[in-house]
């Protein structure tokens, strides 16, 4: 296979590139995102002032470097997977070393233009570097156990920092990520069956570890109606602001749960709640078809690629998004507690916005680059 | 490319299938959830949306006032100023404070109470920095305003009594509702809102409430206000009308103010209206509807005067020889004596080994039934009681509305005794002694009543109908009429026996050598007739007797004896009662005749040129009384979650 690594490769020219992109899912994303301004705009009771017409900036500046990654050579991305990775982890640490107090948790570094959030950067990092390892591992070695201590260690070490900032939701959308990852990678089924059992174990001694407001949180998720006015105040609130938001919903700008301040982070955490208020049933379903129909475009243009990193990469972002979907609309449901996840490309948000833009500009890589096929050291098989 | 990279592609792609299902599985537990909260539970959740944003508040209905027979307010409600503040609009809330404190005195108590409250409550909660503003307050606030951001005046009602402490015991007052009170009507929880504590202000306390009006407001979730939806006002208090004559009753404060502690009843015989009710000291009410200082408190509970208790229903003392009609009229109806019956008084009376002293130390001769009564010759009626028995003269005494509460309607009346054989031996296991009913003839002894009491028995008497007092007057104010039914029962007794009686009394106060001669009335168109009485707190002791027992003012204040008469006017056709009880004889220290017929003789000459039962009343008056103004809302009240 290394013997063929430059014959015949076919270059493909910044036109070809600029073709090969998947126009229509970018045209998805700008219709997502253009919710989200509405919803912002309609958070700060009509005005654009603070949220949307920053998130609106926000977009503008990341949407050049979406298309920018897409078009780099996906081999570029190959060889610097793990750079990014340990770059993303440094962060990580500096965070969690230097990161000031936001929101109860040491989540930011302030870099004067934006307040970054590496660990929002680490859930990039973490699929590339996945992705390249299991590309990497010979077909023959995959059911060893010493070929699962590097995946394991690349997943448990951010998820380890990430929870001491602590920031539980990330960190379970971090070992969600790896874990989906490991199962692509094709890892066999009964080491997810130890690694369940181990973290059986591991749970109680994890327990001690979460701080006191990690576990009033899912001691709220049992039972939110103990304490509505305390811990069970935000769930009871957004569960009384989607309930109340009917099939149609109140009317754009009308919701009184989020008017009158009685839902809390509506502009962040909340803010698919405010869409089912104001929308209702019809206008939060139209919502998640339009993420559906992302994940499809995702898992299309991964499966089309003929790299096993493309592949991997892909579905690793398809699934990463999925998981942001999942937990936050689930946890403003009260499926499960109370995390604080974003809803992507809607919540507000500078580091989440970014990230998240930058991984569907690794997917459309992914699309763009579908033919290239990648050595174990990077170089490129004419496919 | 390898077979064994195929495979691993196929896994790959066998993998992402097995997750795409698997992330389908959570979308659809999703929509699932989704349909539950918003179809399923809509209906639950939508009224807890509109719970979190609608408020209900109520609006306090003004109190009803409490008029007298003519439409004269005895009780208003008046604008009452307060400067507030608003946090959240001043810069700087000390500074706001002391720049009102520079023109108006802020106490350092109420200082400490905004900075508390300050922290308690929300930002745009106003808090009020002074209330009871005078008006020159008020305008010197009102023309640095400009220059205090966040300070306004409000206006609320406070209860007012225009008569001061001249009614305060008929009225009450109105002050904060307490714990125990709470009955789980809301309006009682408004912080602003009195209830009537005592006399008519809580006798009548339910019609003068109102109904509360209450207005919906949205709120968001600080409880700020952001618009009023709806409003529904109240129901005003209904304004209550007594029987009372405010100007009877103003004059009679004043001719009372004269003795330390005394009550004064005067009543309508016919209808049993009070037309006036004086226990003096008092106090003002005005000030339990402000707020009471603890050391005004102190000193009203600890007064031996009991300025708080309204001792025209809940003093109870030895009625004397006010007594005495009830004994006579016990014995003529029982046929113990007649009007002829003879007794020889030589000062004194012998029954086994006691003896019992007359007042009059040299004895009154023979007595007959008028002289009886007219002179007060107590022998007279220890031999009569001796004749008629206790049971009797108890079962009379019933009659006449001693021995328990007459029915005032107003809280806290007392009852008195009126001791009887069967009583005595249930009550103290000892039988009851004859020595016993000769002291009870005399209205000494375990007998016991209020000046309530005392008028509804001269009123009983006067009309021989069991008349029973009231100061409230359901049917409204007084309508010109000439109707002189009475609407009370006849009581039964033989009207010969009360007609000799009524005229005793008569002789009492308008022959020579009646006991009250000195306070009679000269003009004869409204003399009075009565019957004085002297009531003896302590115990005259043999030695005491012996060396001259000591008079008035050589005894200390709380032991002499208290000075009582009863009185009814005009004598030839009474309509007008008047009962005085000065307590322990008053500053002389004289007896009943001495010291309380002279007021009853004022009272009754006042009551009669006033003559408030047959007067027309003179509509002007009620008709300039404003009207009263509704409270404004209690605008603010407890956060929400």
């Amino acid at each position: 296979m290394s013997l063929s690594a430059d014959i015949g490769q076919r270059r493909l020219s910044l036109a070809d590139k600029l073709r090969g992109i998947q126009w229509g899912l970018v045209i998805l994303i700008a219709v997502i995102c253009g919710i989200g301004f509405a919803m912002l705009y309609s958070a700060a009771n009509g005005t654009l002032q603070p949220w949307a017409s920053r998130q609106m900036t926000r977009f503008a500046m990341a949407f050049v470097p979406m298309l920018l990654v897409a078009i780099i050579d996906i081999r570029h991305w190959f060889r610097s997977a793990y750079w990014i990775y340990a770059v993303a982890l440094v962060l990580v640490v500096a965070v969690d070393l230097r990161g000031f107090v936001g929101m109860g948790a040491q989540r930011w570094i302030d870099l004067g233009v934006i307040q970054l959030q590496p660990s929002e950067i680490m859930t990039i990092g973490l699929v590339l570097a996945l992705a390249r390892y299991f590309h990497c591992v010979p077909n023959e070695n995959i059911g060893r156990l010493s070929r699962l201590i590097p995946p394991v260690l690349m997943t448990m070490i951010p998820v380890g920092l990430v929870l001491k900032q602590p920031d539980l939701g990330t960190a379970m959308l971090l070992l969600a990520s790896g874990a989906i990852m490991c199962f692509l990678g094709g890892v066999k089924l009964r080491m997810f069956v130890l690694g369940a059992a181990g973290a059986g174990i591991a749970a109680p001694i994890a327990w001690r570890f979460l701080r006191d407001y990690q576990k009033t949180r899912l001691y709220t998720f049992l039972d939110p109606e103990q304490d509505p006015l305390g811990a069970g105040y935000h769930i009871t609130q957004s569960k009384i602001a989607l309930g109340s938001g009917g099939l149609f919903g109140k009317g754009f700008l009308l919701g009184t749960q989020t008017h009158l301040s009685f839902l809390p982070e509506k502009q962040t955490d909340f803010i698919f709640t405010m869409i089912a208020e104001e929308f209702g049933l019809v206008g939060g379903l139209i919502l998640l078809g339009l993420y559906v129909v992302v994940i499809g475009y995702a898992f299309a243009i991964a499966l089309r690629s003929r790299s096993l990193f493309g592949r991997l990469l892909g579905l690793g972002i398809a699934a990463n998004f999925f998981l942001y979907v999942f937990i936050n609309t689930a946890m403003v449901m009260g499926l499960i507690p109370v995390v604080g996840v974003p809803l992507p490309l809607i919540s507000y948000g500078g580091t989440a916005m970014i990230t998240m833009m930058l991984g569907f500009g690794l997917l459309m890589n992914v699309g763009v680059h579908r033919d290239v096929r990648i050595s174990r050291r990077g170089e490129s098989e004419l496919g | 490319m390898s077979a064994r990279e195929n495979n691993r592609q196929k896994l790959l792609t066998r993998r992402a299938a097995l997750l795409a299902g698997g992330q389908a599985v959570l979308g659809g537990a999703l929509a699932a959830r989704m349909y539950q909260l918003q179809i399923l539970d809509r209906d639950k959740y939508a009224v807890m949306a509109e719970e979190n944003r609608i408020n209900v508040r109520l609006l306090a209905p003004p109190r009803g006032r409490i008029l007298d027979r003519f439409g004269v307010p005895l009780a208003d409600n008046r604008p009452n100023y307060r400067v507030v503040v608003v946090p959240e609009q001043t810069g700087n809330l000390g500074g706001t404070v002391d720049a009102i404190a520079k023109l108006i005195e802020v106490s350092e108590a109420d200082r400490r109470r905004i900075l508390r409250d300050v922290q308690r409550k929300h930002a745009f909660v106003p808090l009020v920095v002074r209330a009871n503003l005078s008006w020159e307050e008020m305008a010197r606030i009102e023309v640095a305003m400009p220059e205090l951001p966040g300070v306004s005046i409000e206006q609320g009602l406070i209860r007012d009594y225009p008569y001061g402490t001249g009614a305060s015991h008929v009225l009450g007052y109105v002050a904060a509702v307490s714990d125990k009170e709470l009955t789980g009507d809301p309006l009682l929880e408004l912080p602003d809102f009195r209830i009537g504590k005592n006399g008519v202000e809580k006798a009548q306390d339910l019609p003068l409430r109102g109904g509360a009006g209450t207005s919906q407001v949205e709120v968001n979730a600080f409880g700020r206000v952001v618009r009023e939806i709806a409003t529904m006002p109240g129901q005003p208090g209904k304004d209550v009308v007594l029987g009372l004559d405010a100007a009877l009753q103003e004059f009679v404060v004043k001719r009372c103010s004269v003795e330390q502690s005394l009550s004064c009843v005067v009543l309508d015989a016919l209808t049993g209206d009070v037309l006036a009710m004086v226990s003096s000291p008092s106090f003002d009410p005005t000030q339990f509807s402000t707020g009471l200082t603890p050391v005004l408190w102190q000193e009203l509970s600890t007064d031996p005067r009991n300025p708080l208790t309204d001792k025209v229903i809940a003093g109870v003392y030895p009625p004397g020889s006010t007594f005495k009609p009830v004994v006579a009229l016990a014995a003529l109806e029982a046929g113990a004596i007649t009007p002829d019956t003879s007794v020889g008084c030589p000062g004194y009376f012998s029954l086994g080994n006691a003896t019992f002293h007359c007042w009059r130390k040299e004895g009154h001769g023979t007595m007959r039934l008028h002289d009886g009564i007219k002179k007060s010759c107590d022998v007279y009626f220890y031999e009569t009681a001796r004749r008629v028995g206790i049971d009797r003269i108890a079962a009379m005494a019933r009659k006449f509305g001693f021995g328990s509460p007459v029915g005032l309607d107003i809280p806290g009346e007392r009852g008195g005794t009126i001791p009887d054989r069967e009583r005595q031996l249930a009550l103290t296991g000892v039988a009851w002694q004859p020595g016993e009913t000769v002291i009870a003839g005399v209205g000494q002894g375990s007998v016991t009543a209020t000046p309530i009491q005392l008028a509804t028995m001269a009123a009983r008497l006067v009309t021989g109908r069991a008349v029973v007092p009231r100061l409230f007057r359901p049917e409204g104010r007084l309508v010109p009429s000439t109707d002189s039914r009475s609407p009370f029962p006849e009581l039964g007794i033989n009207p010969r026996w009360l007609a000799l009686v009524l005229d005793g009394m008569n002789g009492v106060v308008n022959e020579q050598g009646g006991t009250a001669y000195a306070a009679r009335i000269n003009d004869p168109a409204m003399a009075m007739g009565g019957k004085s009485g002297t009531a003896q707190v302590r115990r005259i002791s043999a030695a005491e007797r012996e060396h001259g027992v000591r008079k008035g003012t050589a005894v200390p204040w709380k032991e002499r004896d208290h000075a009582l008469f009863v009185s009814f006017a005009p004598v030839n056709a009474p309509r007008y009662i008047c009962a005085v009880v000065v307590e322990h004889g008053g500053e002389s220290g004289g007896g009943g005749s001495a010291v309380a017929a002279p007021i009853c003789r004022d009272v009754l000459t006042e009551t009669q040129k006033r003559d408030p039962a047959r007067r027309v009343p003179q509509p002007a008056i009620a008709e300039v009384v404003p009207a009263a103004q509704p409270l404004p809302p209690t605008r603010f009240d407890a956060r929400r979650g």
